[in-house]
C-alpha cells in the first residue's frame, strides 16, 4: 500500500467529474464506479466475505432505498456480501451489547450515541478509516472527534448526526406571539405557554425515549449551567444550576399536551402529524413525512435551534449514529472499506439527499450539499455538528458516560421533578447516587 | 413388574466379597442407574444448573459487556440496599403479582365454572377463551400500547365521544394509571391459562358426587364449598405457583408497554435487572438485580409445597 498516495491523486482528479454526477448516478454507473473505487481503495475486503450489518431501523424511507443502494454497489463490486437487518432505536443497542458480549452473530453495527464506548474493547481500531475520510472531506468536526475517538484512536466512526431541533407550526407560534423563534430561555417558556393557551400545545418526550427525551433534557441541564460531570468525569449534577434547570423544565411541563411523560421516540411523530401537537424537539422526520402526505402542514413547519444558555451558548445533544466494526470480526478490511466507501463523496452525497436532512454530517465538507440551503427550513439542521456534545457534556466521553445516557439518569431526574413524584433536592438526590453509582469506578 | 430385580440372586450375593472392585462396579445396578441418569443430569447442569450458577457468580463481579470482571464482593448488593430504585422495583414487582395473580385466580375460577356447563358451541367457546394466552406477548403488548396511548387510545376517544370526559386519559403516563394498565394487561394474558387448567381439573370431579348431594339438599354454593373446592385444590394449588412465578418474572409486557416508565413506576426487578445488566452494560449489577429476585421466588414455591405437604392436597382429601 506505500503506492497509495499517488493512486488516491489520480482517482481525485479523474474523480471530480464523476462527483459532479453523483446525485445522478444511476445503478450501473454507481456499479462501476464502486468498482473503480475497489481498485484503488486501501482496504481490500477478503474473498468471499460475509458481513452482518445492524442498523438504525429507518424514519425517511428515501434514506434508506439509498443507502441500500451502496449496499449493493458495494457488494457486486468486491463480490461480497453484507447482510443488513435493521432494528428500533430502542432495540439496537441491546443486540449490539449481546453481541460484544458473545464474540459472534455481527459484525459492525451502525448505531446511536456513544455505542463504541460501552465496549471500547470489543471494537477495531478505525483511525485509518477517520483519517482518510477527514482529509479527503474536509475534515471533521470537534463534535465529530469527541463521538469517534477515545484516547486519541478512533473506535468508530461517526456517520452523521440527526438534529434534535425545535420542529413547529409558524401559525401557531405567531399566534402565541412569537413572530420570530424566541433566541433565549424566557422566550422559549413564553412561547410554549402561549401555545398551551391557544389550544396548540407544545410537547417533548420525558418517557424513556433514547433519542428525543436524552436530547432536549441534555440541553436543558446544560443550558442552565448544569452538569452530570465535570471535566474530570467527577459527579457534580446536585447544584443550584441543575435545581434552575429542573424549575425550567417544570414550567414548560406544566404546558405541554398532557401524557409526554409516556412518550418513547415515535410518540411526538405520530402526535404532531395527526395535528394534535404544534412543537416539538426532533429530527427533521416530521416535517419530511408531512411534505409527503400533508403539504399544507408542511408549509406551515418550521426549525430553530434551541434557545442559547444563560451563558450565551448552545449546546445541544444530537443523536449522533457512530458506525463500529468488532474486533472479533473475520472481515476487518471488508467492514472498513465499506464504511470508507459509503462516506465517499459519491456515495455519501446523494444518501444525504435522500435523507433530506435526517442526516447532518460530522465531516465539514458535507455541509456545502445542497440540500441544506436548496429549502430554508433544512438549513438549520445543516449546523448540528457545531452545537452537539456527546453525552458527557464538558466531561470525557467513555465507558461510564455512555452508560449513564443508556441509564436514562438525566431524563429520570427531570421527570421525577414534572412528575412529582420527588421535590427538586430529591430529584437531584436520587440522580447524583445514580451517577455516582455508575462513575464509581 | 416380575421381571425387574431388586437385588442379585442369592449365589451371586455369596461371590461378591470375592470379586474385584470394578467387577463390582460393572454389575452393581445403582452404578448402572446412575449411567442411565446422566443424560438427564447433563442437560439439567448445563441448560439450568451452569446459568443460574454463572449468574449468581457474576453478581459478585463488576462484569461489564465485552470485558470480563473481578471479584468485588457484596459490593453490587450494597450499593443496591441503598437504592430507591432498586426498592421501588421490588415494591411493584410485589404489587403486580399479587394484585395480578388475585384476580386472574378469581376471574379464571369464575370463567372456568361457567365454560364447565352444557352449553352450545361448547369447544367452540373454549377455544376463544385461550385467544389471549395464544397470541405472542409482545403483539398483545402492542395493540395494548395502542389502547393506552396518550393521545390515541381508543378508550379515551370513545369516553370523550360519549361526553363522559373532556380529556384524553394518561394511562402510561401517570404512575398509578400506569401501574393498573399493566397490571390490567397481564391479566387480560394470563387469565385463560388459569381457566383452562381449573376446567380440566373440574372434569376430573365425578358427577356423581353433585348428584348425592343434590339428593341431600345441597345448596348451588354448598355444592362448590364442600365438594368442587377441596377436589380442585391440589390443581389450584400447582396453577396458582405457576401463575405467581410467570407474573413475578414477567418482563415482555412491560418493557413493550413501558419500559419500567414513567419514572420507574412500572419497573420490575427482571426490567431493571435487563435495564442495568444489558442496555447500560453493567452485568454484574444486573446480576445482582436478577439474583435477588431467587428468595422471593424460593418463598412462592416453599408456600405451596408445604401447603400440598401439609394438607395432603395430592390425594385431595381435606384432612389433616
Amino acid at each position: 500500500m506505500t503506492d497509495f498516495r499517488t493512486d488516491r491523486r489520480s482517482l481525485l482528479k479523474g474523480g471530480a467529474t464523476l462527483l459532479a454526477a453523483a446525485a445522478t448516478m444511476s445503478s450501473e454507473e454507481l456499479l462501476g464506479y464502486a468498482k473503480a473505487w475497489a481498485q484503488t481503495a486501501q482496504w481490500k475486503p477478503e474473498a468471499g466475505a460475509k458481513v452482518n450489518l445492524l442498523r438504525w431501523k429507518r424514519f425517511v424511507e428515501a434514506e434508506d432505498v439509498a443507502f441500500m443502494k451502496i449496499v449493493d454497489a458495494f457488494q457486486k463490486a468486491n463480490n461480497v456480501t453484507i447482510n443488513v437487518s435493521n432494528e428500533s432505536y430502542d432495540d439496537i443497542q441491546p443486540k449490539a451489547s449481546v453481541a460484544a458480549n458473545t464474540g459472534q452473530g455481527l459484525d459492525m453495527v451502525w448505531g446511536l450515541y456513544s455505542l463504541p464506548f460501552l465496549f471500547p474493547e470489543k471494537c477495531t481500531d478505525m483511525t485509518d478509516v477517520a483519517t482518510y475520510l477527514g482529509d479527503k472531506c474536509g475534515g471533521w468536526s470537534q463534535s465529530g472527534k469527541d463521538y469517534g475517538m477515545l484516547n486519541g484512536k478512533w473506535i468508530g466512526v461517526p456517520v452523521a448526526a440527526t438534529g434534535g431541533l425545535v420542529n413547529y407550526r409558524m401559525s401557531a407560534a405567531e399566534k402565541a406571539g412569537h413572530k420570530e423563534f424566541p433566541k433565549d430561555l424566557a422566550g422559549f417558556a413564553d412561547l410554549i405557554k402561549g401555545m398551551k393557551k391557544n389550544n396548540t400545545p407544545a410537547g417533548m418526550a420525558l418517557g424513556h425515549a433514547s433519542g428525543d427525551a436524552n436530547g432536549w433534557l441534555h440541553w436543558a441541564l446544560w443550558a442552565h449551567g448544569g452538569n452530570l460531570i465535570d471535566k474530570d468525569n467527577k459527579v457534580v449534577v446536585n447544584s443550584p444550576e441543575t435545581a434552575k434547570a429542573l424549575e425550567y423544565v417544570k414550567g414548560l411541563y406544566d404546558n405541554f399536551i398532557p401524557g409526554t411523560a409516556s412518550w418513547n421516540d415515535s410518540s411526538n411523530n405520530k402526535a404532531f402529524i395527526a395535528g394534535q401537537l404544534y412543537l416539538t424537539v426532533n429530527g427533521i422526520s416530521i416535517y419530511v413525512a408531512a411534505k409527503k402526505e400533508n403539504q399544507q402542514m408542511a408549509e406551515d413547519i418550521n426549525h430553530a435551534h434551541l434557545p442559547a444558555g444563560v451563558d450565551g451558548k448552545t449546546r445541544e445533544l444530537h443523536l449522533g449514529f457512530p458506525i463500529l466494526v468488532y474486533n472479533f470480526t473475520k472481515f476487518p478490511q471488508t467492514c472498513k472499506a465499506f464504511t470508507a466507501f459509503m462516506m465517499e463523496p459519491a456515495q455519501f452525497d446523494p444518501w444525504v439527499e435522500a435523507a433530506q436532512g435526517y442526516l447532518s454530517p460530522f465531516l465539514l465538507g458535507y455541509e456545502k450539499n445542497k440540500i441544506w440551503t436548496a429549502d430554508p427550513k433544512n438549513t438549520p439542521y445543516r449546523n448540528v455538528a457545531e452545537t452537539a456534545t456527546t453525552p458527557a457534556g464538558i466531561g470525557k466521553m467513555g465507558e461510564n458516560a455512555a452508560a449513564a445516557i443508556a441509564d436514562f439518569v438525566v431524563v429520570d431526574m427531570f421527570a421525577n421533578y414534572c412528575t412529582g413524584r420527588e421535590d427538586v433536592k430529591t430529584a437531584m438526590a436520587t440522580a447524583e447516587k445514580s451517577a455516582k453509582r455508575i462513575f464509581r469506578h | 413388574m416380575t421381571t425387574v430385580q431388586t437385588s442379585m440372586p442369592p449365589q451371586a450375593a455369596a461371590t461378591v466379597e470375592a470379586q474385584p472392585l470394578w467387577e463390582r462396579l460393572r454389575t452393581s445396578r445403582n452404578v448402572l442407574a446412575l449411567w442411565f441418569m446422566l443424560p438427564a443430569a447433563a442437560f439439567l447442569i448445563l441448560f439450568l444448573a451452569y446459568p443460574l450458577g454463572l449468574g449468581i457468580w457474576m453478581s459478585f463481579t463488576d462484569e461489564r459487556i465485552g470485558r470480563a470482571g473481578i471479584f468485588v464482593g457484596l459490593e453490587n448488593y450494597e450499593w443496591l440496599w441503598d437504592d430507591a430504585i432498586f426498592w421501588l422495583s421490588v415494591f411493584n414487582t410485589l404489587l403486580y403479582t399479587l394484585v395480578a395473580s388475585a384476580i386472574k385466580f378469581a376471574i379464571g375460577l369464575y370463567l372456568a365454572l361457567l365454560l364447565n356447563r352444557h352449553m352450545p358451541f361448547k369447544a367452540m367457546i373454549r377455544a376463544v377463551v385461550l385467544i389471549p394466552f395464544i397470541v405472542p406477548t409482545v403483539l398483545s403488548a402492542i395493540a395494548f400500547w395502542w389502547i393506552y396511548d396518550a393521545q390515541f387510545s381508543i378508550i379515551s376517544w370513545s369516553l370523550i365521544k360519549l361526553g363522559l370526559i373532556h380529556q384524553n386519559i394518561d394511562f402510561l403516563g401517570s404512575e398509578n394509571w400506569a401501574r393498573g394498565s399493566v397490571i390490567f394487561a397481564n391479566i387480560w394474558r394470563g387469565v385463560p391459562f388459569v381457566a383452562i387448567t381449573l376446567l380440566a381439573g373440574l372434569q376430573t370431579v365425578s358427577p356423581s358426587l353433585y348428584e348425592a348431594a343434590t339428593l341431600d339438599g345441597a345448596t348451588d354454593w354448598q355444592r362448590f364449598r364442600y365438594i368442587t373446592y377441596p377436589l380442585l385444590t391440589p390443581i389450584i394449588a400447582v396453577v396458582m405457583t405457576f401463575s405467581v412465578l410467570f407474573t413475578f418474572t414477567d418482563f415482555q409486557l412491560v418493557w413493550a408497554l413501558t419500559r419500567g416508565g414513567p419514572v420507574n413506576a412500572t419497573h420490575l426487578m427482571a426490567t431493571l435487572s435487563y435495564q442495568r445488566g444489558i442496555i447500560s452494560g453493567r452485568l454484574g449489577e444486573g446480576a445482582a438485580i436478577a439474583t435477588a429476585m431467587i428468595p422471593f421466588l424460593l418463598a412462592a414455591i416453599a408456600i405451596s409445597w408445604f401447603g400440598m405437604q401439609r394438607r395432603k392436597w395430592q390425594q385431595g382429601s381435606d384432612n389433616d
